[in-house]
């Protein structure tokens, strides 16, 4: 059941997420919830199939699913909640959130911190602006993985991949392991741009070649693609003329960089360095908005999955505090309540805190006169905190006691006062 | 007959360059890198190897696909076997991370691994 209010409330389950939610446990926080728009935890880690991750934390090299799994494994054991499926529409610089799923529906919830971890997304062909013709068959190499990895599907048989970092190198692999054709890999720039590993053990252990100071001239082919024009690039990337070659291909993969995903972020009035595309954020992960952390990828984007992590868990860390000092703000003001024979009191509520420095003066008016000597006393939880003798009380007249400095230890621990008037 | 060779060592992200200078099937010096790569060096020369991770076919998963790894480096040649091997498989869910796939697949000496849970779909 998803309560309407929480400690520190999660946006998205990847790697950056998972720390977040497990640290801010960890610091006590006592309600933690995460909100992820995919069908389960792990974020893009599951479609990452290839090892390689977690030398830095588990000092092991593991298959990205692996690693996510270890960090689904521990927040469910320290009872993170989870909300799938389901999408946050808006964030509130007061730190309401509101989110939406089919099987959730509409939800507006409070946190008393966010951590911001929605990861970046894929350049893709429109931000680059790759001329040509607009058939089917060019696809970011993230979406080509998810499809080839999670759901089963080949996107194509013949393969053109641009950019030579990481993620394109290891779907030229893979694709090719799969039984498809890569005809080769584009890079712009004069050097590879991914680990030299990868260029060895997914490009020359395949044969797949790569050509350096080149790229994409134009796309060509009707309904779906059918080959691209590449072309030879100087140190200014102004295209060389009759270096020209059409290579045939029914798909073109993107792998030409990541950029942070900040919308609900600026929603929520969060401000964005022009350069990294994420955040700005203090040594705490905090943003320039009080309560709002961020973390991972979502803040710059990271060579390493350790290193999400590492920011996920502070940023968890420094929520889960945050959150703690607004619980014990909530909880400071105490409700002062009239007993059966006074109408009012003034003030209505105090602050636990007052007491520390002086007394606190209370004055109240009863319902029913007693012409008698009278005890008017403040109660906390049943037990009798201060009581003033009076030789009569009439509703004419106000009463005015104080609760004593004395009280102040006994006052934390009360849920509400209590002041009535009663016979002697 | 010695003769020299550089290749790329792909032991950890560094892709250091090594110098290997081999006689045949035995290798005779190398030089560049750390300790790891020399070892990867020797391996390089006489067996080559590479993990292999890919996916295996699930039945009633919440997923159609399980992503597997080998538990070792698995000799580079028999990869497109492996792999063949791999495409008949047809394993029900739920399994869990770290259970063993197919146990010393093609008399490798080599298992195949879970990479994560895969639990049962609706």
């Amino acid at each position: 059941m998803i309560k309407s209010k929480y400690d520190v409330v999660i946006i998205g389950a990847g790697p950056g997420g998972l720390a977040a939610a497990i640290a801010a446990k960890q610091q006590g926080a006592q309600d933690v919830l995460i909100i992820e728009r995919d069908l389960e935890l792990g974020g893009i880690l599951q479609q990452c199939i290839h090892n390689g991750f977690g030398l830095e934390t588990f000092k092991e090299d593991l298959p990205g699913p692996s690693y996510a799994q270890h960090f689904i494994n521990d927040a469910l054991a320290l009872n993170v909640e989870t909300l799938l499926d389901t999408m946050v529409l808006d964030i509130t610089p007061q730190r309401r959130i509101y989110a939406s799923g089919a099987r959730s529906g509409f939800l507006e919830i409070d946190a008393r911190a966010i951590v911001l971890a929605m990861g970046c997304r894929e350049r893709t062909r429109a931000q680059i602006r790759i001329p040509g013709m607009r058939p089917s068959g060019v696809f970011t190499a993230g979406t080509a993985q998810r499809w080839v990895n999670v759901e089963g599907y080949m996107p194509g048989k013949r393969y053109v991949v641009l950019g030579s970092g990481d993620i394109g190198m290891i779907m030229a692999r893979r694709l090719t392991l799969e039984g498809a054709q890569v005809e080769g890999v584009l890079e712009v720039m004069p050097f590879l741009t991914g680990l030299t590993r990868n260029y060895v053990q997914c490009l020359m252990d395949f044969d797949i070649p790569l050509h350096l100071s080149h790229t994409v001239k134009r796309v060509i082919g009707r309904g779906r693609v059918e080959s691209i024009e590449s072309v030879q690039v100087d140190e200014k990337w102004n295209p060389i003329a009759g270096s020209e070659k059409i290579i045939p291909c029914d798909t073109l993969l993107l792998s030409v960089g990541l950029i942070p995903e900040n919308e609900l972020s600026k929603k929520a009035g969060v401000l964005i360095d022009p350069i990294t595309g994420g955040p700005f954020v203090d040594d705490r992960f905090e943003t320039n908005v009080p309560g709002i952390f961020a973390a991972g990828n979502v803040v710059h984007v990271y060579d390493l999955v350790d290193w999400v992590s590492e920011a996920g868990r502070q940023a968890g860390d420094s929520a889960a505090r945050f959150a703690l000092i607004e619980r014990r703000k909530e909880t400071r003001h105490v409700p002062v309540k009239p007993g059966p024979n006074v109408r009012y009191i003034v003030p209505q509520t105090i602050d636990r805190e007052s007491l520390a420095t002086g007394n606190v003066r209370m004055q109240l008016r009863v319902r029913q006169p007693i012409e008698s000597p009278v005890w008017v006393e403040i109660r906390g939880n049943d037990n009798l905190i201060t009581r003033k003798g009076e030789l009569y009380a009439r509703p004419g007249e106000i009463i005015t006691l104080e609760i004593p400095m004395k009280a102040y230890d006994e006052v934390q621990l009360v849920d509400e006062l209590v002041i009535d008037v009663v016979k002697r | 007959m010695e003769e020299k060779m550089k290749i790329l060592c792909i032991t950890c992200p560094k892709g250091c360059s090594l110098e290997v200078t081999r006689d045949g099937q035995t290798v005779v010096e190398v030089k560049g890198g750390c300790k790891r790569g020399h070892e990867y060096a020797q391996r390089e020369m006489t067996d080559p190897r590479r993990m292999v991770a890919t996916t295996v076919k699930v039945k009633n998963g919440v997923h159609p696909l399980l992503p597997v790894y080998t538990s070792e480096p698995f000799p580079k040649a028999r990869i497109p076997a492996l792999m063949a091997t791999l495409r008949e498989i047809n394993i029900d869910a739920p399994i869990e991370m770290g259970s063993i796939i197919a146990e010393n697949i093609l008399d490798s000496g080599v298992n195949i691994i879970a990479s994560r849970n895969m639990n049962a779909g609706v």
